[in-house]
């Protein structure tokens, strides 16, 4: 029988960033991210991991740490949830503007006010326009992999990447996962090569304010502005979609488990409508398409898993024969409607894609939402659309909206 | 498009789950090791060769001595279903003065398993219904063998024995080997000993009406 262990999502990441071999963690405990830290905490007092392990006061300061490190050349880690990630989030935008590789677990969790320590992703999704790279997971397995995989996307690229999974769904629930070999992820994932190392014995001064138009410095080269800078770090996010497919490529290679890249699919080939989710809830949506089929509705599911950059190439792809796209986010853009929902449509705009799309607001602050709800969300969606209903307004699953 | 949509808005009536996976749920109170009872079974129901293993304390904060579930699902398939266990095939009560508490027969499916901790026979325990009850004194098994912790006995292991017995899911054996996995070898041993008198003390009956 192969390595598997029964582990919760919080060990999963935890094991991952040890085989990754990081140099320096800053984390601050933060339910339901803190068993994350206490095991990497524990990992480092143990010397199972040989990484400085810095004690920090706050989030903020978590990823302060972290964009020092990782600017003096080591490999670092660091996990948060809901209002710490809140906390963070200037931080966040000088880790992407500085090109740094941080690679960082977003364990999903609601944010307040009201307070809530329950699941949903409105967390990451607010950071959605920091730089970082999103990835979402929907089960251990996944996790595990994807941790690995960051590092050398982040590598490649130099861009931080932001592995997201669902707070407790995941986070608190143990399954088993398949766990490699140290010596395979040092070669799947060769030692960090920083962009540019800050060193005492060569001083210079990095991130200075820039002017808005380009000039010459002290030896007349003449250097970037503020906006060519922005438009590098554009520039990467796109590229980054091809490091994204070519690791998980590789990773399929080595280790024979091929999460898919942007996105993936499940029974989408001849499917008259599509389920659409991230993370957990989109592995719930398979449950739920088979369950439709055994009805005789034709449905399938796509999951989003890289949400920044956005898979628009994929995307069109996918959906290109649905008739019917119905989405269920744990997340909303407050005025609008849910954000991967205004997303995708976006992506579809003169790609001859006329599906009826209907968007879902679910499971928000932790409600559980099964399969057999997502089924029904579905049937009543279609029944409404066969009643010629065009423009369907974003729906709130199962919640009291009198 | 209104044309060819009408194909597949054909609403049969629901079907039940049609594929293997069996939920259980775990009543207890805080502090009697629930949680971590569900974590055995599913560890040794992987070992015994099902895929799809998966445990998973009811999520939030939690006090010691209050009413507490946690989960288990087990499958021939790799599982994909995250959401909370609605409705259980098997129950295991940990502690029978819950069964005045908590509503445990509507968490069972009908013809399903409810394995009971008391010194009564099935027919004694208080549960009426289309179920398979089972009954052991894990208690009783926990103090004759001197499984304690912090002077109180552990029935948590024990009942492992009692699942077995009453299900057929998981062997003594996979049970072992799961406890020697995650104890030191003397606990393991010890813990062993209670699953096996417990699993030998469980006394199964189908109950109706």
């Amino acid at each position: 029988m192969t390595d598997a262990r029964i582990i919760t999502g919080n060990q999963a990441a935890a094991l991952a960033a040890r085989l990754c071999d990081v140099q320096v963690v800053a984390a601050y405990p933060i339910t339901p991210q803190s068993q994350l830290a206490e095991m990497l905490s524990l990992y480092v007092e143990s010397g199972q991991l040989r990484a400085e392990y810095v004690r920090v006061e706050g989030e903020h300061s978590a990823m302060t740490v972290c964009i020092g490190a990782s600017t003096v050349g080591a490999r670092v880690f660091t996990a948060t949830s809901s209002n710490g990630l809140l906390y963070m989030h200037e931080q966040l935008h000088w880790a992407a503007g500085s090109r740094l590789p941080i690679v960082m677990c977003c364990v999903n969790r609601g944010v307040g006010a009201p307070w809530s320590i329950f699941n949903d992703q409105q967390d990451s999704l607010a950071q959605r326009d920091t730089g970082w790279i999103q990835i979402y997971c929907r089960d251990n397995q996944e996790i595990l992999d994807t941790v690995i995989q960051a590092y050398r996307i982040a590598e490649t690229v130099y861009v931080p990447v932001m592995v997201c999974f669902d707070g407790f769904v995941l986070s608190h629930t143990m399954m088993p996962v398949i766990s490699p070999t140290p010596a395979a992820v040092r070669k799947f994932l060769p030692p960090y090569k920083p962009h540019t190392i800050l060193d005492a014995e060569n001083p210079m001064t990095i991130n200075s304010v820039l002017l808005p138009n380009r000039r010459p410095d002290a030896e007349g080269v003449l250097c970037d502005g503020y906006m060519e800078m922005r438009w590098k770090l554009q520039n990467a996010l796109d590229r980054t979609m091809e490091a994204i497919r070519e690791v998980n490529r590789s990773f399929a290679e080595a280790f024979g488990r091929d999460h898919g890249g942007m996105l993936w699919t499940h029974r989408t080939e001849d499917a008259d409508v599509i389920l659409t989710s991230m993370g957990s809830l989109a592995a719930e949506a398979t449950v739920a398409a088979d369950a439709l089929r055994e009805e005789g509705i034709k449905a399938g599911v796509v999951g989003i898993r890289v949400y920044r950059p956005f898979p628009v190439k994929e995307a069109v792809e996918a959906y290109r024969g649905a008739k019917a796209i119905i989405l269920f986010e744990k997340s909303i853009s407050y005025g609008y409607e849910g954000g991967l929902c205004s997303d995708l449509k976006a992506a579809f705009y003169g790609s001859g894609i006329q599906a009826t799309i209907h968007d879902y607001v679910a499971g928000l602050g932790g409600r559980d939402v099964k399969a057999r709800e997502l089924v029904e969300a579905v049937k009543s969606s279609l029944a409404r659309i066969q009643a010629g209903e065009k423009d369907l307004k974003t729906t709130w699953l199962n919640c009291a909206t009198e | 498009m209104g044309k060819t949509l009408m194909a597949f808005f054909y609403f049969p009536a629901h079907k039940e789950r049609t594929d293997t996976m069996k939920e259980i749920i775990w009543f207890g109170r805080g502090g009697q090791g629930a949680v971590v009872a569900a974590q055995i079974l599913a560890e040794s129901a992987y070992l015994e060769g099902f895929k799809g293993v998966t445990s998973a304390p009811t999520f939030g904060p939690e006090r010691r001595g209050a009413p507490v579930t946690a989960s288990t699902r087990i499958s021939e398939e790799p599982i994909r279903m995250f959401s909370q266990v609605e409705m259980a095939d098997i129950a295991i009560v940990l502690d029978n003065t819950l069964l005045g508490v908590v509503d445990v027969k509507g968490r069972v499916r009908k013809g399903g398993t409810i394995i009971i901790n008391t010194a009564c026979k099935p027919e004694d325990a208080g549960i009426n219904g289309d179920f398979n009850v089972a009954t052991v004194d894990a208690t009783g098994v926990a103090l004759k063998l001197r499984l304690m912790k912090e002077g109180a006995p552990l029935i948590n292991t024990p009942l492992l024995g009692a699942f077995a017995k009453a299900t057929g899911i998981v062997s003594l054996e996979n049970i072992e080997k799961a406890l020697r996995s995650k104890l030191p070898a003397a606990a393991a041993s010890q813990n062993f000993e209670t699953v096996r008198a417990a699993y030998e003390g469980t006394v199964v009956q189908k109950v109706q009406g």
